[in-house]
């Protein structure tokens, strides 16, 4: 078992992985997403104190709650990079960094738009507004420490210590903002009462959180190939599999030897 | 026992392999003199060696030590010299080497440290910080680490030679010679010609990118 | 034992030769004081109001100036292969530098705040409260800084990342701090705070060393 899990540090087998998963992942998330969305928008009962606005949430939750998860399984990610020295698990790392940072933006944004119709205005320093906020700075330190690096395998370890240093620190941050947020909340501004969902309501947010999630997968799957085979362009077993179709490796040694005539 | 074996290292690069499947062995008196383009991993291979660098495959034993796993007592017996000196520029030459003492177990006491370095030719020079000495000085101070150096086993030096003069070319020869003759071992790279009276094993390391 | 004195030593000494450059964060930190009176305007009760905050949001960036010095000289002339390479584990030597560069660092901003508590119409409780959290919080900046400092030293001009990659991590701190301050401006007791950023700073002394050497071996890399 521990053989065949650690078999997926070698880039020819993740790449396996990709492929085999890619597909599932598209269909589920496509069919959940179309299914999701339109329930959601169009059929669900409308909030009776918020009208139809309120349907934002379809998009708004599930891009919350996932790009804290997706955060987390980058730090799971620069775990296993850093304690068994996987090269793969730092190009799924990266993979997912962006398509983390991109969902943390979403969240953002439609928590904006709902704000201003329900709070009167476009931010407000509310306490998952700020630690989202927060989020998104994490994110794009990891993603930035990552490019600063020409070696990309440096890259993969310095990121994976940053990403692991966030994750410990996301639920401190959250406590001290929460806390921050009740001493300083101002009577003008009451959070509107959240009546417990209904089911009606439910069920489409269920299927769109699925949605989402598989999407992420979709993106990070279609993105993590992308990197093994850029990163992995001067291996046999990439020439083997793709035969004569690939002449990128002539390509770049060509560049190469431009650049070096200069 | 062998002092350095190395088994089946690959190193890379930005994800390009600059060698692999290096083996190397060496006892007590043996001189290994590694040599090479510019850019084929002489430097990256010494590195691996002593275990500043991690291979991407492969183990470095140290007297029975592995290297990137046990650092410290690995690095017991080991002196390397790089491409940076280890020195500190704003110490002066007689503080940097007495800290370096203090820092590897060397006991030397302040007149040794003298004699060294009035040896290399830097009498008067003991008390000056070392950003104002001329890189062969500077290169001298570093060199003294090998001269005060008692229970080391294995020297592993990157471009010894680089700013040194003639004479002192000539006399760190003898050193390494001696270090040799003693019961040492010594990796090293160079530009140079080596004019060692002493058997010389080669390790050619070829440009494969 | 002997290999750490020598570091703290040699730190000492380092830092007492580059003296004006230890002074510069220590500019900084009084000058960008002086400007939130002048953009805010001079009501002593405006800038009692703010002053805690304005303190500590300017001891976060004059740290975050000086701690690029931390690793930068021992990897630039090659004393950090040395130390990699002498039988003293890595991240001990690690915890005696931070120790030492957070020492060099805090007693100059020390002397100082006497004084900005003054420009700032502090009341003296406000000013104990203030002693307290920098005595607790920053060294918790220095440890979990120098990790992002032993990250980014081998990089030309990591500067600006350094402090992008820093400064959210530090906001918990930011906010227990502050908030001690303005209990102790309403005179109610702060001691909840405290005892959050000392757990905080424990918490990292332990955690941080590991992750130092392991940033400083992969820059070496």
């Amino acid at each position: 078992m521990w053989k065949w899990i650690n078999s997926f540090a070698k880039p020819e087998k993740a790449y396996w992985l990709c492929d085999v998963l890619q597909n599932w992942f598209a269909v589920v998330a496509t069919a959940s997403l179309v299914i999701g969305i339109v329930w959601g928008l169009g059929f669900a009962p409308s909030d009776y104190q918020q009208g139809d606005s309120f349907r934002i949430i379809y998009i708004h939750v599930p891009s919350a709650i996932l790009a804290m998860g997706a955060y987390v399984a980058m730090a799971i990610a620069a775990l296993v990079g850093v304690v068994w020295q996987w090269r793969t698990a730092f190009m799924f790392m990266i993979a997912i960094a962006p398509v983390g940072a991109v969902m943390t933006f979403i969240s953002l944004f439609t928590g904006s738009f709902w704000g201003k119709p329900m709070w009167g205005t476009w931010w407000i320093w509310d306490a998952r507004l700020t630690s989202q906020l927060i989020l998104l700075f994490l994110y794009l330190g990891v993603i930035s420490l990552y490019t600063a690096f020409e070696d990309k395998q440096q890259a993969g370890k310095a990121a994976g210590v940053m990403a692991m240093v966030g994750v410990i620190n996301i639920p401190i941050i959250h406590f001290s903002v929460e806390w921050w947020n009740t001493l300083h909340q101002g009577a003008t501004i009451t959070k509107i009462g959240k009546p417990s969902i209904a089911l009606e309501m439910y069920w489409p947010l269920l299927i769109c959180i699925v949605g989402f999630a598989t999407f992420i997968g979709w993106v990070t799957i279609v993105r993590m190939k992308n990197e093994i085979i850029m990163r992995d362009l001067h291996r046999p077993w990439v020439a083997k599999r793709f035969g004569g179709l690939v002449d990128l490796e002539a390509a770049v040694a060509n560049e190469k030897d431009m650049k070096g005539g200069q | 026992m062998s002092v350095l074996l190395a088994q089946q290292l690959v190193c890379e690069k930005s994800d390009r392999q600059l060698f692999s499947d290096i083996n190397i062995e060496l006892s007590s008196g043996q001189l290994l003199y590694v040599t090479g383009e510019n850019g084929a991993g002489k430097t990256s291979l010494l590195r691996i060696l002593v275990g500043l660098s991690a291979p991407a495959t492969g183990k470095v034993h140290i007297n029975g030590f592995d290297i990137h796993k046990d650092m410290p007592s690995a690095s017991q017996g080991l002196l390397y010299f790089g491409h940076k000196q280890g020195i500190s520029q704003l110490l002066s030459a007689l503080e940097n080497l007495q800290f370096w003492c203090q820092q590897h177990d060397v006991k030397a006491t302040e007149e040794a440290i003298n004699g060294v370095l009035a040896e290399l030719g830097l009498t008067g020079l003991e008390d000056i910080a070392v950003k104002n000495l001329s890189a062969g000085q500077q290169r001298r101070v570093a060199l003294a680490k090998l001269w005060l150096q008692q229970d080391a086993s294995l020297w592993v030096l990157d471009e010894p030679f680089t700013a040194l003069d003639v004479h002192l070319i000539a006399e760190l020869e003898a050193k390494i010679t001696l270090f040799l003759k003693s019961g040492g071992t010594v990796v090293m790279t160079s530009h140079q010609k080596l004019s060692i009276d002493y058997p010389i094993s080669n390790l050619h390391l070829d440009y494969s990118w | 034992m002997v290999a750490l004195k020598s570091v703290f030593l040699k730190d000492l000494a380092l830092a007492y030769r580059q003296r004006a450059e230890l002074m510069q964060p220590l500019m900084f930190f009084v000058l960008v004081i002086t400007l939130f009176p002048l953009a805010i305007g001079p009501s002593p009760e405006t800038l009692q109001r703010i002053g805690g905050g304005v303190i500590w949001v300017a001891a976060i960036l004059s740290l975050l100036l000086g701690m690029e010095r931390m690793f930068r000289d021992d990897f630039a002339d090659g004393s950090l292969e040395q130390y990699m390479l002498s039988p003293t584990p890595l991240y001990m030597i690690v915890v005696v530098k931070v120790f030492t560069h957070w020492l060099m660092h805090i007693v100059p901003l020390f002397l100082i705040s006497p004084l900005l508590a003054l420009f700032l119409h502090l009341t003296f409780d406000m000013y104990v409260a203030l002693m307290l959290t920098l005595l607790l919080g920053t060294p918790l900046i220095s440890f979990v800084g120098a990790i992002g400092v032993a990250l980014t030293v081998g990089l030309h001009r990591g500067g600006v990342l350094l402090a992008l990659l820093l400064i959210p991590i530090f906001i918990p701190l930011l906010i227990f701090a502050t908030s001690a301050i303005e209990s102790a401006s309403m005179l109610l007791p702060y001691h909840p705070q405290l005892a959050i950023i000392a757990a905080l700073l424990l918490f990292s002394v332990a955690l941080s060393p590991m992750a130092i050497a392991y940033s400083l071996k992969v820059s070496q890399n």
